[in-house]
């Protein structure tokens, strides 16, 4: 086995290379630290060591001396980004700009002190955190999967290699396939994309169907609106995903294999691509992987905008050059599935885990988690709270530790904290369901989750403040399904036009006495009618906000009132005779004559007439008109 | 002579793909890369050098959100309407800005071809709510001051521009 030392040979070249770097700057190059301007800062740090005459290491080559300054993928807390960290002491400087680089390289780099003002502050007491270890975001996560991002740089292979990359990959090829589906079914490992079905028994479908062509394909369409972790994990350890495909396609006996990337994120595309071009010159993969006669190779492929390409059959359709639609099930893709052979799907997490299952053991995975649900999972965690950004907790973590302990508690829209006092939390986009007070202290699993008609989803977690208004929510929602269903079977096209006409009848206040049952008995029909998932899922957050807060419901439709006043049509508009100079501006901007009064004094709005149409609270200089 | 020099270009996407019809869609996105969108003649011609029918290339090119048969302006703007950008109020993003490009009804490119407006379902960027890209560079923690700000920035520069060239 040629190959097999290879590995440990570039471990040893980069061992030795690094061996006198004594200094690491490792600077988040995740797309939200990006677009804070963590590149600008990049150069920065390299131009001032210069400066200062230190010899900045950016490609780790022979030998090199100096300071090492790469870029991570994304670290999770991208609302304080940039983020810069300082290795080895692992000090975590928070939104730098160009402007602090010189500061932090004077004291940290070449002193040994800490630049207070550039670390995080807690949001309870304002203490200083310099390091993640202090940082309650951090600290109450478990980071198992998500631990390498933001540590290493995610296009350099040999640094993956360094970590141990690749060696279950490499003990996979001389395994028997049996035997690594039975270790995944053993190590209990659940699709991390949604349905939660185990993933050791999905590739043993594939797997006793009879030789010949099969593919694997990586599932990175993450279309959820407030999901990212597919993306982060791509764009910060994108080698740990291909090992994660290597090892499914040694599983099943595939020998090609696709990654389905959404076009929104073309950093992860670009990384992906780079990181399978790499793997392929060094012979992981390619016609003989690590010097066997097995192969197995990838295709990077951008989507092109159709959140339903989620969905197995309508992603396969996608590479096939179809319009994406799905196909009913049976077959399923692992018995017929791209152009027409078994094809095992994995999500992007899962095939991340997959290697660190095998390299830290089936028994430390399973010590984590709850009994059915082993292991952690990614959620972004976004809405109305301190921190937003991705998150990894445990299986069986409840939302209660969540929201108070990582996100720092629920923000109002006036800025101030107030701890777990939440209206809602959405969970699993559009598929999923709202999760409210009661559920504070329900684990989030699988099955936890199921009993209360909620699902892990892909992971978003959307907190949601009192100002919220939830039948709002539920149409934005329905509009999103609305817009993607892909027209295939009438009762998700139809269907969910029609829910969100009635939605609409609530918001807009035309709803009756009919329009709740209507759009309940419609949410049921579309769920059991429809095709696939996408529409299976899609009433799921109607029904789930019906089922926890009706009366918001019911004050729409009976008293035309909005509870959290945010639906325009329901308010009313008045004026507030001491702010009011009697100007006349908003009488003449009123389009339908509905302002009168006197100059000089407080004017009145019929609100006969008025059709809330809001231009005169734009007119208003002095802010007299509320509604 | 142009058109020709323009087929030429199409005729090496497709056989940079082996004229192989199951890669349609990596096809369309090489060719509205080029083109900015997705002419109808060139359409036909990819249906042609394929051997499947316009209709099917029509098809797909409509089912998909990122393929356009409408020239765009020259500078992309997205916004987010994810959950997270919706709830920390995208909409009022999407309207500040089509009021200052005085876009109305259902226009979304402004006539002198400088700007589109559309609204994406989520960038991924949920900690940085909300969100707009400008021709893929992200603009994070948006207001709707700021969002103005940055088209008036732009045009500024591309007024200059245009001074400059005269």
């Amino acid at each position: 086995m040629p190959r097999q030392c290879e590995l440990t040979a570039i471990q040893e070249t980069y061992e030795t290379n690094i061996r006198n770097i004594d200094k690491r700057i490792v600077i988040c190059a995740g797309t939200g630290c990006v677009a804070n301007g963590s590149l600008k800062v990049h150069d920065r740090f390299v131009e001032i060591l210069k400066e200062r005459g230190v010899n900045a290491v950016v490609e780790l080559k022979k030998e090199a001396d100096g300071v090492l300054v790469s870029k991570s993928g994304c670290q999770g807390f991208c609302q304080m980004g940039p983020l810069v960290t300082i290795l080895p002491r692992g000090i975590l400087y928070t939104r730098v700009r160009q402007d602090d680089v010189a500061e932090i390289i004077d004291a940290s780099i070449l002193g040994d002190t800490v630049v207070d003002r550039l670390v995080y502050k807690r949001t309870d007491d304002g203490t200083s955190c310099p390091t993640t270890e202090e940082i309650p975001f951090y600290r109450r996560q478990s980071r198992f999967v998500l631990r390498r991002c933001g540590q290493i740089d995610p296009e350099s292979l040999p640094e993956y290699i360094s970590i141990g990359g690749y060696r279950a990959a490499q003990k996979a090829v001389t395994k028997d396939g049996k035997l690594i589906c039975e270790e995944m079914m053993r190590s209990g490992l659940r699709g991390r994309g949604g349905g939660g079905f185990l993933t050791g028994r999905k590739w043993e479908f594939a797997r006793v169907q009879p030789p010949g062509k099969k593919y694997i394909i990586c599932n990175g369409d993450e279309g959820d609106p407030g999901a990212f972790m597919d993306r982060s994990l791509m764009e910060g350890n994108p080698h740990s995903v291909i090992e994660g495909m290597l090892i499914a396609a040694l599983a099943i006996g595939a020998d090609e294999g696709y990654v389905y990337v959404r076009a929104e994120y073309p950093l992860a595309v670009q990384r992906m691509r780079k990181a399978v071009r790499d793997a392929r010159e060094m012979g992981i993969l390619g016609q003989e992987i690590f010097g066997t006669n097995k192969a197995f190779d990838i295709t990077v492929m951008e989507g092109a905008g159709a959140f339903v390409c989620g969905e197995e059959t309508a992603l396969i359709a996608s590479i096939e050059g179809k319009r994406g639609m799905p196909t009913p099930k049976p077959p399923f893709p692992a018995v017929k599935g791209l152009f027409g052979k078994p094809t095992i799907i994995n999500n992007v997490e899962t095939l991340s885990t997959v290697p660190l299952i095998f390299s830290e053991g089936i028994e430390r995975f399973q010590a984590m988690g709850t009994e059915d649900s082993s292991g952690t999972k990614t959620f972004a965690l976004t809405g109305h709270v301190a921190n937003t950004g991705l998150i990894e907790v445990p299986f069986g973590t409840t939302l209660r530790q969540i929201v108070n302990d990582i996100a720092g508690g629920v923000m109002e829209d006036d800025g101030t904290l107030s701890g777990t006092d939440f209206k809602a939390v959405q969970i699993g986009g559009p598929s999923g369901g709202m999760l409210t007070q009661e559920m504070l202290d329900l684990p989030l699993d699988f099955d936890s989750l199921k009993s209360v008609e909620a699902m892990v989803g892909s992971g978003g977690l959307v907190v949601m403040n009192h100002g919220t208004c939830m039948v709002g929510m539920a149409r934005y929602f329905m509009q999103f399904i609305q817009n993607e269903s892909c027209g295939k079977c009438v009762v998700c096209r139809e269907g969910t036009k029609q829910m969100l006409a009635l939605l609409d009848d609530i918001i807009e206040g035309r709803a009756t006495g009919e329009t709740l049952p209507l759009l309940e008995e419609l949410a049921w029909t579309v769920k059991k009618g429809s095709l696939c998932n996408l529409g299976k899922t899609a009433p799921n957050p109607v029904l789930s906000s019906l089922k926890y807060f009706r009366d918001e419901y019911a004050a729409h439709v009976e008293k035309k009132t909005c509870p959290a006043g945010r639906c325009a049509a329901l308010s009313t508009y008045r004026v507030v005779a001491d702010k009011c100079k009697g100007c006349g501006l908003c009488a003449r901007k009123c389009p339908v004559g509905a302002i009168s009064g006197e100059k000089a004094k407080p004017y009145t709005i019929d609100a006969e007439e008025c059709i809330k149409c809001g231009a005169c609270i734009d007119s208003c200089k002095f802010g007299a008109i509320v509604r | 002579m142009q058109t020709n020099r323009q087929f030429t270009r199409v005729l090496d996407i497709i056989e940079e793909y082996d004229r192989d019809p199951d890669k349609l869609i990596p096809i369309l996105q090489k060719v509205q890369a080029e083109y900015r969108y997705l002419p109808e003649e060139i359409m036909t011609l990819i249906a042609t050098s394929l051997g499947i029918s316009p209709a099917k290339v029509y098809g797909v090119a409509t089912f998909y959100s990122h393929f356009t048969l409408k020239p765009k302006g020259k500078y992309l703007i997205r916004i987010c309407d994810g959950t997270a950008c919706h709830v920390k109020r995208s909409t009022d993003l999407l309207d500040a800005m089509r009021e200052r490009l005085g876009l109305i009804g259902g226009k979304n490119t402004t006539a002198d071809m400088l700007f589109t407006i559309e609204t994406v379902s989520c960038l991924g960027a949920c900690g940085l709510a909300p969100v707009i890209t400008i021709n893929d560079e992200v603009h994070g923690l948006m207001t709707p001051a700021k969002a103005v700000a940055v088209i008036d920035e732009i045009m500024a520069e591309e007024a200059a521009q245009d001074a400059k060239a005269v």
